[in-house]
């Protein structure tokens, strides 16, 4: 039986091991700061240090995050869990073993399902996330003779996340990441950054013969720090147990590094993976108990997820999806929007003002809405003036709503007028100004007697300038047909 | 005979004005001097102690000293003591100075003690007769020849020679019962979770206790007192109130008291023990208590749990001494590895490295099963067996140790017949009971005899209630 050479008669296999980084203020075993961008060795302590006599205690918001996690990754939590110790000797890790679940994580059995490129879906399996400190570093580069250590890291809380093999390809793994890191910002739980190292990702990597059921042997590859690097390592790693199984060759199950200058993979020491982590629970920290009081209150306290949010303004407001998953990705907006919502008259010219104008000066200035200077109020008032056909939609953004932000003042009606920025209700004012207007342009007027009614926007721009822009175009309008009768 | 037994003795003659703090001080510090050979101490709080007595007088005199006021009080030198020295005896802190203190020391000085000083111990609390210790071995009060017990022997040997009123020693195995035992004082080992063990130098962190070594269940009684209850920084404290344990000393009805047939049986059990026990079974009847001989079926199985249990977890507190972050660090080294090889080889003593050997090996993949676990299911199965013992008894009788003090050098070839020592001592470690071990006079030789008593979880002040009657018997 042949099984051919192509890429084609193979399938990849991929689980990812996903390293979230949580954002506490404080560490997960000590109440040192967990902030990052600190000087070297700033926040430690005698837990972060490992001093003789020092005890872990543990900081009970990292177990309220991971829970929201587990939620939001449709998975059983563990309401009785344990933390268990992973012994090995590195330069950044003081205690000489790191505190993590082993045998009994915070969560299990989820799933999440993606979205991918041609618009289908796939459900991906969580097998466990699980509740870790993270180790200081080691610096190797600053100064000859010694490598030097920064401890601010360790015992910054981590959770990982570990998924089924179910990926089956760079894609979806991509589209899994993409989605995780959406999660973890939008439940506050991480800031998702992967520059910063705040997500961080390993994959378990193999293939086997399309229709194949078992499993290939599989190779870990480490350090994936990027989107862009896991789709590379994958699409990488790929190929090349393709061509080694394809030459004949086995696989041999090993940890690898992935070189993000290459953009190739290679084996680690073997020294490097010979460890023994001898785990077994650690005796210092009872077991977390999370009673059903707790869950609940935990519960109540999250936010809807985005598939929830853009489920029901679809079906609230009859936007688009594309409009309505603006709102559920970006909370801050969705409060903003919230906050307006009972003050306007119409719902539809909030969503549209918020999606369209607005979020065009926001990106214009680079700023989210929560640094905007017109309140959720004020919005709503300046867009009920439009509605209410007393400011035309030109003048509210440019003028209007800068003023609001440069003025102190509540009252965005007196505002507008102190400005004299309303449209001029005086059909004598704007009789005058289309008098004008026909008489400036009395050759186009009559051009337009003759039958070229495309000129009657000009005559309409020339009394919108002469009054200022403070006028009814549609009313212009219709007062100008009715003059030209 | 010493010269001070309790601290009420002690703070009766205070406000008599027969006696000052700095006095008493004084007077210690002189018996350290004259004990000198016994090699109790690791190093004496000369200034500390001094500044502290001095400030404590002062609040006598104002009428609003603490609790301890008058209490001079040595602690094992595994117990951190803010910008002071501790080394657990062993060569990889010495000169390791500790930058916080334990809860028990912050709660020590909140009642106005005043610590005299650091005691020599097995090194990192590994032992059973002050023969590991760095600082060399302690002598027993009794017969410089023989051993003081351990691991907390220079706290035992502290108070038995009268060099501080009452010293705290940490037990994991016994190591408070065993030498108080041998040096004829009372040690208390509390349930575990009864005191915190932030700031203690962990052995094995599910067994250590804080216990006070003292020659009066007041003195104990007065000390758990301070010591116990909940903290913020170790979250293995239990919640439980802490009773007034001194105030409630003489409430005492007859007790149901289980005797270990097997104990009393034991080979090992030296015969002028065993007619003492006996003996004072014999009086606690004619005092009314109801005395049973009961079976425990898991006495072999012990010794071997508590090792496999107590080394696993060694192994992993210890791997923090790596000569990286603080402690003993070869100079010489010129990798990371050869650092942390060297650096535990020189700094580490034979005894710890075997526990730590020991310990990594029964936590290693494939021996995990046969040895870590099945410790673990024997440990909660001797649990079950003392729960169901404690539905039909308040009290469970047997030996602290099963020969009086050996001579010094006798037990240190083989490591087994050591362990085996434990044997008595370890069961309420494993089963996290409080215990308490009484002085019951002494042999022909004129070496101390003791017993033990194990109580419930928590039942602490039953168990000095009754401490105090059966002394006074």
């Amino acid at each position: 039986m042949s099984l051919g050479t192509s890429e084609n008669n193979y399938e990849l296999v991929s689980g990812l091991e996903i390293h979230v980084q949580l954002n506490t203020n404080t560490k997960i075993f000590s109440a040192d700061s967990a902030s990052f961008g600190a000087l070297p060795n700033q926040n430690i302590s005698t837990v972060s240090l490992a001093l003789p006599g020092s005890l872990p205690k543990l900081n009970k918001e990292v177990v309220a995050k991971a829970v929201r996690i587990g939620l939001a990754l449709n998975c059983t939590i563990n309401q009785i869990n344990h933390f268990d110790r992973k012994n090995y000797f590195y330069a950044d890790l003081p205690k000489g073993y790191q505190i993590t679940q082993d045998s009994q994580p915070i969560c299990i059995n989820g799933f999440l399902e993606v979205e991918l490129a041609d618009g289908s879906t796939k459900k991906i399996g969580i097998n466990r996330i699980h509740l870790e400190e993270d180790a200081g570093k080691s610096i190797h580069d600053q100064d000859e003779n010694y490598s030097l250590v920064d401890l601010n890291r360790a015992g910054v809380p981590l959770i990982e996340i570990v998924t089924e093999p179910d990926i089956r390809s760079a894609e979806e793994a991509s589209a899994l990441l993409t989605e995780i890191r959406k999660l973890v910002r939008h439940l506050n739980v991480s800031d998702g950054n992967m520059e910063e190292g705040s997500l961080r990702c390993d994959a378990n990597i193999s293939i086997r013969p399309k229709n194949a059921t078992d499993f290939g042997t599989r190779c870990e590859v480490k350090n994936l720090n990027s989107m862009r690097n896991v789709r590379r390592a994958m699409d990488f790693e790929f190929s090349r147990q393709v061509e080694v199984v394809s030459a004949g060759g086995k696989i041999i199950q090993s940890t690898l590094n992935f070189d993000a200058d290459k953009g190739t993979t290679s084996p680690m020491r073997t020294k490097e993976e010979a460890n023994d982590y001898r785990y077994f629970a650690d005796p210092d920290l009872p077991p977390v108990s999370i009673s059903d009081a707790w869950l609940a209150e935990i519960k109540s306290l999250m936010p809807a997820l985005p598939n929830e949010i853009w489920r029901q303004m679809v079906a609230d407001f009859g936007i688009s999806k594309a409009d309505a998953a603006l709102f559920a990705e970006d909370l801050s907006l969705l409060a903003y929007f919230n906050r307006a919502l009972p003050n306007v008259k119409n719902k539809k010219s909030l969503i549209n003002w918020l999606v369209g104008p607005v979020r065009a000066i926001l990106s214009e200035r680079g700023i989210s809405i929560a640094n905007f200077g017109v309140k959720p109020e004020q919005l709503a008032e300046a867009l009920n003036l439009v509605d209410e056909k007393k400011l035309t939609q030109q003048i509210a953004i440019q003028q209007l709503l800068p003023a609001i932000e440069n003025h102190d003042t509540e009252d965005v009606v007196k505002l507008a007028e102190s400005l004299n920025l309303l449209i001029s209700t005086n059909s004598d004012d704007l009789d005058g100004y289309i008098d004008e207007a026909l008489q400036k342009y009395s050759q186009q007027v009559e051009a337009y007697k003759k039958g070229k009614k495309g000129v009657l926007g000009l005559f309409v721009g020339e009394v919108m300038k002469l009054a200022k822009g403070k006028a009814d175009a549609k009313k212009i309008n219709e007062l100008i047909l009715e003059k030209l009768k | 005979m010493k010269k001070y037994s309790s601290l009420k003795g002690i703070q009766a003659l205070i406000s008599q004005k027969q006696l000052t703090l700095p006095d008493l001080l004084a007077y210690y510090f002189k018996q350290i001097k004259e004990n000198e050979h016994l090699n109790a101490f690791n190093e004496v709080f000369f200034y500390s102690a001094e500044v502290q007595a001095k400030a404590v007088q002062q609040k006598i005199e104002e009428g609003n000293a603490g609790k301890l006021a008058g209490m001079v009080i040595g602690i094992k030198d595994n117990i951190c003591y803010k910008d002071h020295i501790v080394t657990a005896s062993s060569k990889m802190l010495d000169g390791f100075v500790s930058p916080y203190s334990a809860t028990v020391v912050q709660r020590l000085l909140q009642e106005d003690a005043v610590i005299i000083g650091r005691l020599n111990c097995d090194e990192f609390a590994m032992g059973g007769s002050n023969e590991t210790s760095y600082f060399g071995t302690v002598k027993n009060a009794v017969n410089p020849d023989l051993v003081p017990g351990g691991s907390s022997g220079g706290s035992a040997v502290a108070v038995q020679a009268d060099m501080c009123l009452a010293a705290l020693g940490t037990d994991t195995g016994g190591s408070v019962r065993q030498p108080a035992a041998f040096c004829g004082q009372i040690g208390l080992k509390p349930t575990y979770g009864r005191i915190s063990r932030y700031g203690v130098i962990a052995y094995a962190s599910s067994f250590d206790q804080v216990g006070p070594i003292t020659s009066s269940v007041e003195d104990a009684a007065l000390l758990l007192e301070v010591l116990a209850g909940a903290d913020e920084n170790d979250s293995t404290v239990s919640p439980l109130d802490v009773p007034a344990y001194s105030a409630n000393l003489n409430q005492l009805e007859p007790k149901r008291i289980a005797v270990l047939k097997e104990t009393m049986e034991s080979e090992a059990l030296d015969p002028e023990i065993k007619s003492a026990i006996l003996e004072s079974i014999e009086s606690l009847k004619a005092q009314g208590h109801v005395i049973d001989y009961v079976s425990f079926d898991l006495l072999d199985y012990l010794v071997p749990a508590y090792y496999i249990l107590t080394t696993a977890e060694a192994s992993s507190n210890l791997s923090r001494y790596d000569g990286v972050h603080y402690g003993h660090r070869n100079a010489e080294a010129k990798s990371l590895t050869e650092l942390y090889k060297l650096s535990r080889a020189e700094g580490f003593g034979e005894e710890v490295k075997r526990r730590i050997l020991l310990g990594t090996f029964v936590l290693s993949a494939g021996y995990y099963d046969a040895y870590y676990q099945k410790a673990q299911q024997v440990r909660r199965l001797i649990r079950e067996k003392l729960d169901v013992l404690f539905q039909d008894y308040d009290l469970i009788l047997l030996p602290v140790a099963p020969t009086p003090p050996f001579k010094i050098g006798d037990n240190m070839q083989d490591p087994l017949v050591m362990y085996m020592a434990d044997i008595f001592t370890v069961l309420p470690s494993l089963s996290g009971n409080p215990a308490i071990a009484l002085p019951i006079g002494n042999n022909k030789a004129n070496l101390p005899l003791s017993i033990q008593f194990i109580a419930k979880h928590f039942e602490e002040a039953q168990l000095l209630a009754f401490s105090q009657a059966f002394l006074s018997l």
